[in-house]
């Protein structure tokens, strides 16, 4: 199925996870945090929060700024 | 407070009384940005120089999001973390970054920053108050970044906002204080501590933050942009001491005439 994983097309498995895609997506990153269809994946959610064709993703991570 | 040659930069040293913010006891009353600096490295030596015990960071995409090595200077340098919304143009994506913040840093303080236009990066004050109001009732510190108008300071102070941080200038012009008049009368009309956040160029704008009576300076890229951050991020430490500890001992009145300090009585015909 399809996705947009931030900002970019990505093909994902049927009853892929948040979990998945956010091991898969963010190497080196402990503090991630999730936006699904404009609304904040808590990390207690992500194992079970299956994601659905046409989905929209964020997968984010500190860094710095101002 | 003792400085030595060999110690240029004393830290830890309280020289100005206690800042209160968000229900949280702080010594230093400057709070830096950690965008621009040119390396981690100079980030940890300036972050240490400043004195500072709130530092602001920011969410981006992982592709482009620093590492964990920056979060692990900062928490070496034991500072509390204060994310920023930076960039978000509307109400709706500056609470839901917030949000995201919380989850990814665990905490519910944020710093608000709602952008109306994106040459000058000023504030929108409609989506500001909209987005503050929101976040207030969902719990969190909110430190909303605003432009220089009293009446919409006092709004957000009247919202539930734990302190208002007036521009001085542009973010990143190091323009320093455009409107002095306007800064006092923010810290007149508010009972929220006033924190100037951005347009500091040097330490002269930092101390004017203070003496006009200001609470606290945000600034980022007067120090990460200097030729020398950790050198300015002294400065900026003691400019902040100096500020406040001039503005509680109560300037001089202006005049327009000299007035000797010597006195006249006893002096000699020679």
């Amino acid at each position: 199925m399809q996705v947009t994983v931030n900002g970019e097309a990505a093909e994902l498995a049927e009853g892929a996870t948040v979990a998945g895609l956010v091991a898969q997506r963010s190497a080196g990153h402990s503090r991630v945090a999730v936006a699904l269809n404009g609304g904040v994946v808590p990390r207690s959610s992500w194992e079970r929060t299956t994601l659905s064709p046409g989905d929209t993703v964020e997968v984010l991570a500190p860094t710095a700024g101002g | 407070m003792t400085v030595t040659e060999t110690d240029p930069v004393p830290t830890g040293t309280a020289v100005t009384d206690p800042f209160v913010l968000g229900g949280r006891t702080f010594t230093s009353r400057l709070l830096l940005g950690t965008g621009g600096a040119p390396s981690l490295e100079a980030l940890e030596r300036a972050v240490r120089a400043s004195g500072t015990e709130l530092v602001t960071v920011a969410l981006r995409r992982v592709e482009a999001a620093s590492d964990g090595a920056m979060l692990a200077v900062l928490d070496r340098c034991g500072v509390q973390l204060l994310p920023n919304t930076a960039g978000c143009a509307t109400a709706r994506e500056a609470v839901l970054t917030a949000r995201l913040a919380r989850e990814a840093f665990g905490t519910d303080w944020v710093k608000l920053e709602v952008i109306g236009d994106e040459d000058t990066l000023l504030p929108d004050p409609v989506e500001l108050l909209d987005a503050a109001e929101q976040l207030v009732d969902d719990g969190f510190t909110v430190l909303p970044y605003t432009g220089d108008d009293p009446v919409v300071a006092r709004r957000l102070a009247d919202l539930g906002c734990a302190a208002v941080m007036p521009l001085g200038a542009p973010i990143g012009s190091g323009l320093g204080i455009r409107n002095p008049h306007a800064i006092a009368l923010i810290r007149e009309l508010v009972d929220v501590p006033v924190i100037l956040d951005a347009g500091i160029g040097t330490a002269s704008d930092a101390a004017l933050a203070m003496e006009l009576g200001c609470d606290g300076v945000l600034l980022a890229t007067a120090v990460t942009r200097a030729r020398e951050p950790e050198t300015m991020a002294a400065a900026m430490r003691h400019a902040v001491e100096g500020g406040r500890l001039a503005a509680r001992a109560g300037r001089i009145p202006r005049r327009f005439s000299a007035r000797a300090s010597t006195q006249m009585q006893g002096l000699p015909e020679l």
